[in-house]
């Protein structure tokens, strides 16, 4: 039995791995991929610290605009440790050797990383790699993990959380390449499985993975989720791919403008207003644009290489000549599983969570550019402590093979299930009906269609099923696994937003514009657990 | 428009009919998947050409689906040199074999004063995404299947250029045996890297530092020039012998 699993392989797992192994907890970090195909690989803008490397920051003002755009709904001892250990942080990732972008200040370690602006920041406090922040990050904590022997289990599925008598004991997993359940015993869990806007399909950012395949473990263990409804709009998405154009661009000194070339809004203040301000444009019959034109080739090839290449290849058009056509799509979800300040999770005991998956509070209503990046290596710090102290005392009894056998029976099921409806065109059903219904401008109309809609379809996924009958590399039956957990996470956001009567960060409610007191606190959701878990 | 994909189970390449339209392969390959035939099995992530999931061969040439446009009676095939588990989807648990074995990391960190033009000594090395084209572009797989490898090699190099790290030479003893000398800088996996990456240059490179170190070319060494062998207890090639 081993001290610490931790399950999900993103910038929140590996350091979480790191830190376990360093408290002298055996640790083996199971993945539905390889570690390096993790999301975190797309983050391009930066991580926060305030280093004042490049003009005056303090901590204090990291805190001061984290609190302020979460719109108070944020627990300020979290953003408090957070922004602390910033600095520190950057020097652990330093000391393993992410290659940030540098100054040429003529000093030595931290003090020459260099740092740029994003939106709703009072100084420049992000440190990138270029515009492959998470990419380099991801791959430096990965190359880490090989040198301190860290125990991978790739292709990994998590399908549920073992627990008995509301205490954790370890988690089955889908061996994606053999087809087979299995189950790994733990005295500790950390679930790392990464964010749930991959709902939004075909409206998001995000990876096709991050379909909150962890969160949804959780309710069906019994643990709580909150503040589902908040889910974060990027200003600026390629148009017709959805891929992101990094904050930075505007951080940069990028404009956006209309049809008639005119600008609209201030460009560095926080997503929800700039997201807002663009899905008015658009509603009023304008195409909005990111101009970067005068940035100039050479700056933009230094800053935003990724970018340049992405709009040439998605949009046909070279961001130092044209303009670059956008529209603000989901891209982080603030929500997620409900946690302590230990990171322990609410209703299970010996689970963490950590990274994107869960609601560690510090973003509240709305998450600052470039703080992400810091959540989950701060954090993924912490709950990798947390998990190791909990496993010293926790008991070595392993679980019995009870939740294996539901979820063979349940994976078996699914195979002997006819399929009558196909279930891809309803992901994409799911996604753009999220996106018009449950998306930057939300009304109670649309959300109580949207519920019917989504109880529709739960209905409907009895009728749905898989064709491919292999058990070995049944990527068919994964994707169907992901629907289901999106399924389930579907109207957990929509009551949330139907419950939320006021407009706070990224939740605006029409007829509802303003902030409402009575309002000042976390949604929770929780189910009982004998009815939920299959 | 109609390509054609290379299925495992069958071993023959089976015939796909897609809209026209200019559309990545990755697209493509979903829309097959969802609307003609579900077991089509192949890997994708971030359809945004940075977490390496999605490369495959297309028309004996390594693409990333993501970033590559299809074209009709393309001929689309898993990497090469990697075990099939399915259709389009590779085992490249290899990867991380030969990366432990080229203990490319920071091995005795230093705190170091790192400049812009530091920055860019790396900064082409740690774009690699690990989407495994250029191990499958590389002819040595095909004699010697525990050669290091492209990116592994790239990824030493990239560590061993670091300031920040105090003793290179760990990495160089490392990338000794089925590493440097066995590449043979024929520079396809220069050719086929998506993200500009020169492999076949830090390969270069890394063999001056091995140099350095006081190694030489095996081959080399092997050839008998009729005097006593230098090679080992401490007779190796000087830098600083005043040459
Ligand atoms: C395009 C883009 C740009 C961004 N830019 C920035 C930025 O500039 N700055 C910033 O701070 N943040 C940024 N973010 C946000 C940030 O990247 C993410 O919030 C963060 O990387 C999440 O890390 P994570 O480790 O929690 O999750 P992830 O990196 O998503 O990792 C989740 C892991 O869990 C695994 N997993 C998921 N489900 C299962 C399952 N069922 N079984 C087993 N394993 C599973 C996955 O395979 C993966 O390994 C960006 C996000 C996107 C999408
Ligand atoms: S070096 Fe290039 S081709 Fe090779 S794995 Fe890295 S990104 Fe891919
Ligand atoms: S240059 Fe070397 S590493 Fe690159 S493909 Fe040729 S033999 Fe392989
Ligand atoms: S899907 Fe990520 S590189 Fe292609």
């Amino acid at each position: 039995m081993i001290d610490v699993l931790i399950i999900g392989s993103g910038g929140a797992g590996l350091t979480a791995a790191l830190a376990a192994k360093d408290a002298g907890a055996s640790v083996a970090v199971a993945g539905k991929a390889y570690p390096t195909n993790s999301q975190t690989s797309m983050a391009q803008g930066g991580m926060n610290a305030a280093l004042g490397n490049v003009g005056e920051d303090d901590i204090g003002s990291h805190i001061a605009d984290t609190i302020k755009s979460a719109k108070g709904l944020c627990d300020e001892v979290m953003v408090k440790h957070m922004c602390e250990n910033a600095p520190g942080t950057i020097a652990w990732l330093e000391s393993l050797g992410v290659p940030f972008s540098r100054l040429d200040n003529g000093k030595s370690g931290t003090q020459t990383v260099a740092q740029r602006q994003m939106g709703g920041a009072s100084a420049k406090r992000a440190c990138y790699a270029q515009d492959y922040t998470g990419l380099k990050i991801l791959h430096t904590l990965y190359d880490t993990c090989l040198k301190e022997e860290i125990d991978f289990l790739d292709e990994h599925y998590l399908l549920n959380l073992i627990t008995e008598e509301g205490t954790v004991k370890g988690a089955t997993f889908l061996e994606i390449r053999t087809g087979e359940v299995k189950q790994i015993s733990a005295r500790s869990v950390i679930i790392a499985t990464g964010g749930y806007g991959a709902l939004y399909h075909g409206s998001t950012t995000n990876a096709y993975g991050s379909t909150g395949d962890g969160v949804a473990a959780v309710l069906r263990a019994g643990g709580a989720v909150s503040d589902m409804e908040f889910i974060q709009f990027h200003p600026t998405a390629l148009k017709h791919s959805s891929i992101l154009v990094s904050e930075s661009a505007r951080g940069e000194g990028g404009y956006l403008v209309n049809e008639k070339g005119e600008r609209f809004v201030d460009e560095l203040k926080p997503r929800d207003e700039v997201a807002r301000a663009i899905f008015g444009q658009i509603q009023e019959g304008q195409r909005v644009f990111l101009d970067v034109r005068h940035l100039g080739e050479e700056k933009l090839m230094e800053l935003l290489p990724q970018e340049v290449e992405l709009c040439k290849l998605h949009e046909h058009v070279d961001p130092a000549k044209e303009l670059i056509p956008i529209q603000p799509v989901a891209h982080y979800t603030m929500g997620g599983i409900d946690v302590d300040q230990g990171l322990g999770v609410h209703g299970i005991k010996g689970c963490f969570a950590v990274g994107e998956c869960s609601n560690a509070k510090v973003h509240g209503a709305n998450r600052l550019g470039g703080n992400s990046l810091l959540e989950i290596t701060v954090f993924g710090k912490l709950a990798g402590e947390n998990a190791t102290k909990h496993a010293a005392d926790a008991s070595s009894k392993p679980a019995d093979d009870a939740q294996q056998q539901k979820d063979t029976e349940a994976v078996e099921a699914l195979f002997a299930q006819k399929e009558i409806v196909n279930f891809y065109p309803y992901r994409e059903k799911l996604g753009n009906l999220l996106y018009e219904k449950v998306g930057i401008v939300r009304d109670n109309a649309q959300l109580q269609d949207a519920l019917k809609e989504v109880t529709a379809m739960q209905e409907m996924q009895k009728a749905m099923g898989i064709v491919d009958q292999s058990r070995a590399n049944n990527q068919n039956l994964i994707e169907f696994l992901e629907f289901q957990n999106a399924l389930l996470l579907a109207p957990t956001i929509i009551t949330s937003a139907i419950d939320r009567d006021e407009s706070r960060g990224a939740h605006y409610k029409v007829g509802f514009e303003q902030e409402d007191e009575t309002h000042k606190k976390h949604t929770l959701i929780q189910w009982k657990k004998e009815a939920t878990c299959r | 428009m109609q390509i054609k994909i290379l299925r495992s189970e069958t071993d023959t390449h089976q015939l796909y009919t897609l809209p026209a339209g200019e559309i990545p392969l990755l697209n493509a390959l979903s829309y097959i998947k969802e609307t003609q035939d579900a077991t089509l099995t192949f890997s994708a992530g971030c359809r945004a050409s940075v977490c390496g999931t999605c490369a495959v061969r297309v028309n004996g040439r390594e693409e990333l689906a993501c970033a590559y446009k299809v074209k009709p009676g393309d001929i689309i095939e898993p990497l090469q040199y990697h075990p099939v588990l399915r259709d389009l989807k590779v085992d490249k648990h290899r990867a991380k074999e030969t990366l432990l074995k080229s203990t490319a990391w920071l091995h005795t960190p230093q705190e170091a004063s790192l400049t812009h033009s530091d920055e860019k000594l790396s900064e082409r090395q740690t774009d690699c995404i690990l989407c495994d084209s250029c191990y499958s572009a590389c002819p040595v797989y095909a004699v010697n299947p525990d050669f290091l490898g492209p990116f592994a090699l790239t990824r030493a190099y990239r560590y061993s250029t670091d300031k920040r790290e105090s003793s290179t030479k760990n990495i160089i003893d490392n990338i000794q045996s089925n590493g440097v000398w066995d590449c043979t800088l024929c520079g396809e996996c220069t050719a086929v890297c998506p993200k500009g990456i020169d492999p076949k240059m830090d390969i270069t490179m890394l063999r001056g530092l091995s140099v350095q170190e006081g190694y030489q070319d095996p081959s080399f060494a092997t050839q008998s020039f009729g005097t006593p062998d230098f090679g080992g207890g401490g007779f190796g090639f000087d830098p600083n012998a005043g040459f």
